[in-house]
Formats: C-alpha cells, structure tokens, sequence
C-alpha cells in the first residue's frame, strides 16, 4: 500500500519540474521546432503545386505547338494540292495546245506534200509525154527506115482505126 | 495491502542475501560462487531462521530511496532536505550510516530525525521493543509525523537528470532547424523529427482538431517526459534505474496536469454534456452523478496504468534476476538473464508504449472537452 501513497514531497518536486521543463521546452523548442516544420511543409507544398501548375503549363503549350503544327501542315498540305492542281492545268493546257499545233504542223505538212506530190506528177507527166514523144519519133525513124515496116504499121494502123 | 506476500517463494534453502545479488554483477563468476558459500554460511550461522524474501526486494528496489547504489557496498549519499517546524534543515543521508530501520538518529536544530523504510520521523523520545526510535502502531506502521521532505532522493535527482537530458536533446534539435532552415533534418533532428510528427499527426490532429497547436506544448512534453524516463528507469546502473515513472507521486502529477488543461479548457457542450445531458429529466439522478465521477476517474485511470505497468515491469525483471538467490544456484543464472533480456526488450516496447498510451488519452480527454458541437 506504501507504494500507492504518494510522497508529497516528490510531488512538490515534479510538479516545478515538469512545469519548468514545459515552459522551457515551449518557449525554446517546442515553439520553433513546430514552425520550421510547418513552415517547412508549406514550402514542400508551394513549391509541389508549382511544379504541378508548370507540368499544366507545359502540357497546355505543347497542346498549342502541336495545334499548331496540324494547321501548318494542313496549310501546307492545301497549297501543295493547288499548286499541283496548278501544274495538272498547265500541263493539261500545254498539252492541249501541243497537240493543236501538232495537228496543225500536220494538216499543213499535209497540204505541202500534196501540193509537192502535185507539182512532181505534173513534171512527171510533161517528161513522160516529152519521153514518150521522144521514143516515139526514134521508134518512128526507126520504123520508117524500112519499107516493108512501114507498111506493116500502115497496115496495122489502119487495122485498128477499122476496130474503132 | 502488502504486496510483498505475492513475491514469496517457498524453497528448500533458506537465504538471505542482498551483497550476494551485488558480488554476482561486481565479481567474476567463481568469485561469486565462493563468495555464495561463504554468505550463506555467514546467514546460516546468524539467522537461520530469515529466508531470502523476493517481494521486499523486489518492493525495495522500486521504491524511492535517499541513497543512491553504485557498485557493491558503494553508495551516493544523496541530500536529505527538509521543511520542518523549526524552518529549512538539510544534511547528508549518510548521517543516518545506512540505517534504514529508524535505529540511527540525527539531531538538527533541536529536532531529531530516524528514517524508516525511506521515510524520515521526527524520532520518538523513547526507543521501543525493536531498538527503534518511532512508536508502532498495531500494523507495524510508524506513527511518528513525519516534516516535509523535499529531499534530492533517487528520484529526484532522476527527475531533474531527465530534464537536463531533454533539454539538451530537443534545444540541440532545435538549434538544427535555426542552422538548416527550410532544409532536410540532420542528426539528432532526423531521429526526433518523425517522434514529434508522430505527436503531432497521430495524437493531436485527430483528437484536438484544428485546435490541436495550443495543446502541443504540453503533448510533446509529456510524451517525451514519460518516454525519456521510462527508458532511464530501464537502466540498471547508475544515470538510471530509478523508477521515476513508476512512481505514483508522478504520475500523479501528470494526471493532473491533464486534469487541470480538460477542466479549464472544456466549453459550454462539455459542461451542458455533463450537467444537463440530452436524457429525460429524472435520468439527471443517475446521470450527472456519473458524469461528474467520470471526470475525475479519466485522470486517474491515466495516473494508476503508467504507474502500474512500469513498476510491473520493473518488478517482473528483478523477479527473474532473483531466481538465482531463490534457487540458490548460479546454474539458474543463463535462464533468469535470458528471460531477464526478453522482459527488458518487451520493456522497450512497453517504455514507449506507454507514453503514446499517456499523451493520446490525455489528447482525447481534452479533445472531448473541447469539441464543438453544431
């Protein structure tokens, strides 16, 4: 039962003790100890929201770039099309015009050999009929150095005008 | 209630030793052995008839003392200070030469003093049947009146040890966060940063709400007060050993602290709760009647489990060291140390159990009474 009995004198003792250790301790550790790391925890907090706040900012640019980018090269995309809408034009219309003139180049290349072709027929026919004419006169002579040939060819001329 | 009769083995061999105890930790093992045979031959021819008696050891080890053991027959003779009718008197312990059966007296200022069992009387004029200079009463207890004794006894002197310790500890720690501020803890600071942010997030937070930093303070005191003693109680030699935490005088205090920071910090709610509870008008004849009891058993509740489970703990390990004076054999010696070791290390355990146990009940109480209610 004695050890259940408390000692008023050691209860005098610690209860200045234990006064003075909470005030001591209070005023020199408890104090700033509880603000370094409060103030510690609020700093770790900032400066974590200002990283999430930065990785937003980032994710938002890089959303923009790469808007950005789509547009320029939807943008490029479209005036590659024209141009080579462009280019199927003129090269439609090149064509178109090659093919005029080609039909053009031939029609009068046409004309010209046929106007040629004319002219030589026309020449061929003069020197034929100067040739003709020719060997006929030295088939004549021919003919005619003889008697009895001449006769023979009377005789066969005249045969004929009878046919006609 | 002597609690001492719960202690009493009853073994074949009679002893009586307590130098016996003290040569087995101071002297090697065969010293020890020899010196075993030769006290026990002393206590034999002496007194046969005293037997070695584990409870009055072991109620005597917990107890607060005006000396301090050292090693062997080598003790600190602490200060005995005293508040009596004649004013202030102080004088040494050992002016009592060891006495502690109200045998020796010491005359100061007119007034003589004999200390019993670690008490001190004002000594009786007569000496009575047993050489002692106090009266008696039918309960063998002294019914001499006693002065004030503000004495540096064991405990004491513990207490204010402790004190210097932890203000050593936690101004070192808070010298840290001066020196690295806004930077990572180092050192000392590192160990009791995740104590004290344990007190803070596990015990005040939840409990005391937003309110919870006018109370730190005294949580963090009282935890690391509780903490810090009851691991020096749990050192066997000098710096600790004293069973300060074990000591109803403290807890005492401690519980009142609660008390006094519940009382004067509870709002309306908890006065209308314990007065005028939400219950039909004639239930008030048992209700406030057991709400005003409960205000007061919460603190002593908390008083009487730090006080019991460090002294069970201190008297569980002197049990088991003194298996080997109750068996009389230095062969029990491996087992009583290795049950002693495992005891010790649940002690650890309890030593900080404790303390959370303390400070979060102390938390909740005052939480209670300063919730608010919408």
């Amino acid at each position: 039962m004695e050890l259940l009995v408390p000692e008023f004198g050691l209860v005098i003792l610690q209860t200045i003790a234990f006064l003075l250790l909470m005030f001591l301790l209070a005023k020199f550790a408890w104090k700033p100890v509880l603000a370094a790391i409060k103030e510690r925890e609020q700093s770790i907090d900032e400066a974590l929201n200002k990283a999430e706040l930065a990785k937003q900012e980032m994710i938002r640019l890089t959303a923009q770039n790469e808007g950005l980018m789509k547009e320029a090269r939807a943008e490029r995309d479209l005036i590659l099309k024209e141009a080579k809408i462009l280019k199927d034009n003129i090269l439609h219309e090149a064509k178109a015009q090659a093919h005029n003139e080609g039909v053009k180049l031939i029609e009068k290349a046409k004309i010209e050999i046929e106007n040629q072709k004319k002219a030589a027929l026309a020449e061929l026919k003069n020197q034929v009929s100067s040739l003709s004419l020719d060997i006929a006169e030295r088939v004549l002579r021919n003919q005619l150095q003889d008697k009895v040939k001449q006769q023979e060819l009377v005789a066969s001329l005249l045969k004929d005008v009878e046919l006609n | 209630m002597d609690c001492s009769h719960v202690f009493e083995f009853r073994v074949n061999r009679l002893i009586v030793v307590f130098a016996l105890f003290l040569a087995f930790f101071s002297g090697s093992g065969a010293f020890a052995q020899t010196d075993t045979t030769h006290v026990v031959d002393e206590a034999h021819a002496e007194a046969p008839a005293k037997k070695f008696d584990i409870g009055k050891f072991a109620l005597h080890h917990i107890a607060d003392s005006h000396s301090w053991h050292v090693i062997g027959e080598t003790y600190i003779n602490l200060p005995v200070i005293l508040y009596t009718k004649n004013g202030m008197v102080t004088f040494s312990s050992g002016d009592f030469h060891y006495d502690d059966e109200g045998k020796n007296v010491v005359e100061r200022k007119g007034l003589r003093f004999v200390k019993l069992h670690e008490k001190i009387y004002y000594a009786s004029a007569n000496v009575n049947a047993h050489g002692q200079f106090v009266d008696l009463d039918e309960k063998h207890h002294a019914a001499n009146a006693r002065p004030l004794d503000v004495s540096l006894t064991k405990n004491a002197c513990t207490l204010f040890l402790s004190i210097i310790v932890i203000l050593a500890v936690f101004l070192n720690v808070a010298n840290g966060y001066k020196k690295r501020k806004g930077k990572s803890p180092k050192g000392l600071q590192s160990w009791m940063e995740p104590i004290i942010l344990f007190v803070r997030d596990d015990i005040a937070k939840p409990n005391l709400g937003h309110k919870y930093e006018r109370f730190m303070p005294y949580l963090l005191t009282v935890f690391f007060f509780i903490w810090f003693n009851n691991m020096l109680g749990l050192v066997p030699f000098l710096p600790g050993g004293a069973n300060l935490t074990g000591n109803i005088a403290v807890t005492l205090v401690l519980a009142v602290a609660t008390f006094c920071l519940t009382v004067f910090n509870g709002n309306k709610y908890y006065w209308k709760h314990i007065f005028m509870p939400d219950v039909p008008w004639w239930m008030y004849i048992v209700m406030v009647p057991v709400e005003l009891f409960g205000i007061f058993t919460k603190p002593i509740a908390l008083m009487i489990r730090l006080f019991a489970n460090i002294t069970a703990g201190h008297i569980l390990v002197l049990s088991l060291i003194c298996l080997v004076f109750v068996f009389d054999s230095l062969y029990i010696a491996p087992i009583s140390v290795a049950f002693a070791v495992f005891i010790g290390a649940i002690e650890l355990l309890v030593a900080f159990i404790q303390a959370f146990i303390f400070t979060i009940l102390s938390a909740l109480f005052i939480g209670m009474a300063i919730e608010e209610h919408h």
